[in-house]
């Protein structure tokens, strides 16, 4: 076991732990935003470096420190290492300009989006981004591409993490998605029009931290604010099958994997719980989703959860 | 413990008997009477007599509401459900739905509002909704909102709200300093 120090909060953590997650360890605002990292996937991480951090000494033994900011995600903690975070206006400067970079040929389009609420972008943003573009040029274009009956990408929208890449490769047994040239024209893409369809294709849908890559099968059928997510489960032979189900009246509107507190999936779930199974009958619910009082989801206010139950038995 | 006064005007309430001066209360009314005579018979009236004479309506009153449409006359909400979301009287109820290839005359975005309804009953007229748009889609005007019998009537939907193509409603004197700033970028797709 390893101490470090962030932000004037020591932590004890198993060596090999990047800063990122032993971050995650103390919890709150301490925990650097990720773009890129996901816990639940290897070889994330060191793409969108919103997660950077000083490292004001590098360790007991070395106690100088690191020359630049470091990418949190793929830095690993040493002993005696001092971390800032929020208590460092340079990182904070330079986050801000991060999340500038990621916006810079980002369309405005929240208003159509249906990752609107529950976006990891649209959060930086608002706390980091001033409210103004200085970029007078246009935002880059991409030809839109059919990838199938159940996924709508919209490349303008994607912020090049390769997490939906990451999650093709590590979970399903065929990719067919990758990422097609370089630098400014770089995009997601199937190369020739070619639909995902795998069984647990449906996750890069939840990994990806922006509305890239959105549910087609619940597309446009409500702002995520309208609806209430609730707990539910079913017997499945594919995967463990507990989800969330995101309700409107009696209608089940999406279905999603239950997110942890950093916004990542607890599990990954089939395309069948995911894209098949829209109706009440179909799920075994067990009680209203908390969401943090925070996010303009919890603006829902639960009633009728009864009423469900009954109609169910 | 007596009560702390908020401000030195207040009075005391004593229980003393009237006299009989004060009994037969014709002094105090004729006293009354002279206030309404002497004091407001002849001054300028306040009220209008309506509907002969109308009053005039600011540039931003906030009657009832329009949903604009942009210079080429295709609509402008897309539906993004701000406007419901911060109503604070629950009014609006909207639909949303995928604009179709062809469409691209009708509707701005690639989500439209299929239907667009505002209880005008329940409609407090505070403008928030005007407020909160991001896409300059509703306006209150200074029309106002018509007595109807049924109430059913006073749900209007986009046959009332959507101008009309040929006599689209002037809302320039109601757009913000900041929005007037913002549609001069052009980096912007709906800017240019
Ligand atoms: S991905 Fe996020 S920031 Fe981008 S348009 Fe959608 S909601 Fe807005
Ligand atoms: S589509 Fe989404 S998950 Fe995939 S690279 Fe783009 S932003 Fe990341
Ligand atoms: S004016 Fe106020 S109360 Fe009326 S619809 Fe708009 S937001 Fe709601
Ligand atoms: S009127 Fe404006 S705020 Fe309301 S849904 Fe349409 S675009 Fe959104
Ligand atoms: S989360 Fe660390 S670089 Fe993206």
């Amino acid at each position: 076991m390893i101490k470090l120090t962030i932000d004037n909060i020591e932590v004890e953590v198993e060596e090999g732990t990047t800063i990122l997650n032993a971050a995650r360890k103390i919890g709150g605002k301490v925990v650097p935003p990720a773009m890129c990292y996901y816990s639940k996937l290897d070889c994330s991480g060191g793409k969108c470096r919103v997660c950077l951090v000083k490292v004001a000494q590098s360790s007991a033994k070395d106690p100088r420190p690191m020359p630049k900011l470091v990418a949190s995600c793929s830095t690993m903690a040493q002993d005696g290492m001092v971390v800032q975070n929020i208590t460092s206006p340079e990182v904070l400067e330079a986050r801000k300009a991060i999340v500038e970079f990621l916006l810079l040929n980002h369309p405005l389009d929240c208003p159509v989006c249906d990752q609107a609420g529950e976006c990891d972008l649209q959060d930086l943003a608002y706390s980091f981004g001033s409210e103004n573009t200085r970029s007078r040029e246009e935002r880059s274009v991409h030809k839109q591409e059919d990838i199938g009956p159940y996924i709508q990408l919209n490349k303008n929208r994607c912020i090049l993490c390769y997490r939906c890449i990451n999650t093709a490769n590590q979970l399903t047994d065929q990719r067919v998605h990758g990422m097609l040239f370089r630098g400014d024209h770089a995009e997601i893409s199937t190369y020739i029009e070619k639909s995902v369809e795998n069984d647990f294709s449906g996750n890069i849908i939840d990994v990806c931290p922006v509305g890239a890559l959105t549910d087609k099968t619940s597309r446009f059928k409500s702002r995520v604010w309208f609806t209430k997510p609730y707990d539910a489960h079913r017997e499945c032979p594919k995967c463990n099958g507990k989800v969330v189900l995101w309700m409107k009246g009696n209608e089940v509107l999406r279905v999603t994997a239950p997110k942890d507190k950093n916004g990542e999936v607890e599990h990954f779930i089939c395309n069948e719980c995911r894209f098949e199974k829209k109706e009440v009958s179909d799920w075994k619910i067990d009680g209203p989703r908390t969401i943090e009082r925070t996010s303009v989801i919890s603006l829902n206010h639960y009633t009728n959860i009864d009423k469900l139950n009954k109609e169910e038995k | 413990m007596a009560m702390q006064t908020l401000t030195n005007r207040s009075k005391v309430v004593s229980n003393k008997k009237m006299t009989l001066w004060e009994k037969i209360y014709l002094p105090a009314i004729v006293k009354g009477l002279s206030i309404t005579f002497f004091g407001h018979f002849f001054k300028r009236k306040v009220t209008f007599s309506y509907p002969d004479k109308q009053r005039e309506f600011s540039p931003v009153y906030r009657g009832r509401h329009v949903l604009k449409r942009d210079d080429q006359g295709r609509e402008r909400c897309t539906a993004c459900g701000l406007c419901a979301l911060a109503c604070p009287a629950e009014a609006i109820t909207i639909v949303a739905a995928e604009r179709k290839p062809g469409e691209e005359n009708l509707y701005r975005e690639e989500k439209y509002a299929a239907t667009y309804e505002i209880n005008m009953l329940r409609c407090i007229f505070c403008g928030l909704c005007e407020e909160v748009c991001p896409k300059e889609a509703i306006f209150l005007t200074d029309q106002i909102v018509h007595s109807e019998y049924e109430r059913p009537t006073f749900i209007y939907g986009k046959d009332k709200l959507v101008e009309s193509v040929d006599n689209p409603v002037d809302v320039s004197k109601r757009q913000t300093k900041s929005v007037l700033e913002f549609k001069k970028n052009t980096g912007f797709a709906h800017n240019r």
